[in-house]
């Protein structure tokens, strides 16, 4: 909402997202970059806030301790049979009276497919604003901007813009609370502390019938690889430069060994090659992987933007003026169909002598 | 039954390219085109119509320009299209955004007849935000499902295959309510050439801020009544350069390779 007295908004908080009562990573990373954000808020500001986790679900209470162990400093629970699946209406009520009542300084959703549904229209309804998809959040002083700049340490919140194009750095000034998605697979998990203390509480949502304004008839697990290649420790990536479907067989067998997953370029997903879900880049998936090894993949900046930030690198391709070299931590001038078949070979002689010494 | 469809005219970014010297952007003859995702829920609107009759009145806000975007989408067989285009408008964030739709079809429902279906896009490639779909529905106070991968309608019952991670809810819903597609949601159709000429001849009507001037608060519009705010854009600076190797055999390729996997621990 708007208003002039942005003090009386405190603390940061993280609306978590459950599947089957199983929280998402995505809320993990969200909450350790809460922690990140409210101790850099303290250092400028000298105001102490608290890190609050938010799970709505059905019978959830049980997943608090967790959101207490990756760093949050108290959990709350809104539970309800109609918070089961996740659906609009309900959620996006629960959410805006618990904003209403606790304004919060700062709201992060993840932004998957349930976020990017829910936190649009609890920002229209509270009346603030909402960021898409951020990949840098910092709290920063705001008196850069002469006649614009507030003057107060405020969220900034910085997403790729233009098809990943370009960068853009974005604050919320005069309305609160500051509200933000961010994007899965960037921000870091914090250690996890084991049982640490902290208040878990439940937050009492009234819910009537009329709330629930569509009826859920079926949900098909089936038919629907449950394969998330953002959480896979090593990607083994294909493009156009793979040259047909099949070769993916042997990239599979790479990531077979090496313990990781596959994953894709545009262009093969676009030919019907392999599954959008396995799409990384900017209208695919943001990948964070120890290791994204780039076969025949020429690194188009939509595509760097979706994997640029992996721990480490590995490029092979035959254009030696590919972009992906230009990001590569060790680069490979070579036909993948080659080296890839020879790649396996070493591989697996390598895990034998392994599993023989 | 009358559908009203969402459209955005985008860059293609896909055909963005970086200047190689300057890092900047290169702009320039970058093609305008419907945005996929809405173009793809176009189709759908079209497909509805011809199925269980009707009409399918098409909006979209931006520039003069963007009735390029609404001429194409009369070409495809859109009874109607509206420009929502002003000044005041300009610099609007996805919340402005939203409201200033959500009441332009508003006034038209009233001058023509309320609407039993609105779809629009997921998302556009420009944005890619997510956001004006599900605010657009906040504002028009109806009930949303976004990520529309299948849509059925059997009398007043649309029932929608509605697009997650790592499952698919199968939903029904009552109308009114806006459905927000994706692309595998329907393969768009070419232009009908019979309908090209009066595509192009025709006047596109113009909802400007005098025409929504009584319904909409003036303070929450344009870049100024805009919650959120871009206070600077930058283009990316590339990683620091790692080590290539542009001149081994495949067999020298596969050692360098595996003992950089064995140093790192990977295997």
């Amino acid at each position: 909402m708007k208003t002039s007295n942005t003090a009386e908004f405190k603390n940061f908080y993280v609306i978590c997202e459950q599947r089957d009562n199983k929280v998402q990573k995505v809320s993990y990373e969200l909450i350790g970059e809460a922690t990140k954000l409210a101790a850099a808020y303290k250092e400028e500001t000298g105001k102490d806030e608290k890190v609050i986790a938010v799970v709505l679900g059905d019978d959830v209470q049980p997943v608090c301790q967790s959101l207490l162990d990756h760093g949050a400093d108290e959990a709350i629970y809104i539970e309800d049979p109609m918070l089961k699946e996740y659906v609009t209406e309900p959620y996006v009520k629960a959410c805006v009276q618990l904003i209403e009542e606790k304004k919060p300084n700062v709201v992060l959703f993840g932004a998957s497919s349930i976020g990017r549904d829910l936190a649009p229209r609890t920002a229209s309804r509270v009346h603030t604003g909402l960021t898409a998809d951020c990949t840098k959040l910092t709290m920063e002083m705001d008196d850069k901007y002469p006649g614009k700049s507030v003057n107060e340490v405020l969220l900034h919140m910085t997403r790729p813009a233009f098809g990943g194009n370009i960068m853009a750095t974005i604050l919320i000034r005069h309305h609160r609370p500051q509200m933000a998605t961010v994007r899965p697979g960037v921000m870091q998990l914090i250690d996890v502390v084991p049982n640490k203390p902290g208040k878990i509480e439940e937050y009492k949502v009234e819910f009537v019938p009329e709330d629930m304004n569509v009826k859920i008839v079926e949900v098909l697990k089936e038919g629907h690889k449950a394969v998330d290649i953002t959480e896979a420790k090593y990607l083994v990536s294909g493009g156009r430069g793979i040259g047909s479907a099949d070769f993916y067989n042997e990239l599979r067998k790479v990531a077979d060994l090496l313990g990781g997953e596959i994953s894709s370029s545009r262009a093969n997903v676009d030919a019907g090659w392999i599954e959008k879900s396995r799409q990384v880049g900017q209208t695919g998936k943001t990948v964070r992987p120890d290791l994204y090894m780039a076969c025949g993949i020429s690194g188009a900046i939509q595509h760097l933007a979706g994997m640029d930030q992996s721990e480490y690198i590995i490029a092979i391709n035959k254009n030696d003026s590919a972009p992906i070299f230009e990001v590569a931590d060790l680069g490979v001038v070579g036909d993948v169909k080659v080296i890839i078949p020879k790649l396996i070979d070493a591989l697996a002689k390598y895990k034998e002598a392994e599993a023989n010494a | 039954m009358r559908i009203a469809v969402c459209i955005k005219q985008v860059p293609d970014t896909r055909e963005v390219k970086l200047d190689p010297v300057t890092n900047n952007l290169i702009r320039d003859g970058v093609p305008s085109i419907i945005n996929m995702d809405d173009k793809s829920g176009l189709e759908m609107a079209i497909r509805l119509k011809e199925k269980h009759g009707g009409t399918v009145t098409v909006f979209t806000m931006g520039p003069p320009q963007a009735d390029l975007a609404l001429r194409e989408a009369l070409a495809m067989g859109c009874d109607k299209a509206y420009l929502i285009s002003a000044r005041e408008f300009g610099g609007s964030d996805t919340y402005a955004t939203g409201y200033i739709i959500a009441n332009a079809m508003r006034k038209v429902e009233e001058e023509e007849g309320a609407f039993d279906l609105f779809i629009t896009g997921r998302q556009a490639i420009d944005g890619d935000t997510a956001q004006v779909g599900p605010q657009i529905a906040e504002n028009l106070g109806v009930p949303q499902i976004s990520y529309a991968e299948g849509i059925e309608i059997n009398g007043d019952v649309v029932t929608v295959k509605r697009q997650y991670e790592d499952r698919y809810h199968i939903i029904e819903v009552g109308m009114p309510c806006l459905l927000t597609a994706i692309q595998e949601l329907a393969e768009p159709r070419y232009m009908h050439a019979g309908l090209i000429v009066d595509a192009y001849n025709t006047e596109i009507p113009v909802i400007d801020f005098a025409a929504l001037e009584s319904r909409i608060d003036k303070t929450t519009i344009g870049n100024a009544g805009s919650p959120t705010n871009v206070v600077r854009s930058f283009t990316k600076q590339p990683k620091g350069q790692g080590i290539k190797y542009d001149n081994v055999g495949p067999d020298e390729a596969v050692k360098i390779i595996m003992d950089k996997m064995i140093e790192r621990h990977i295997i």
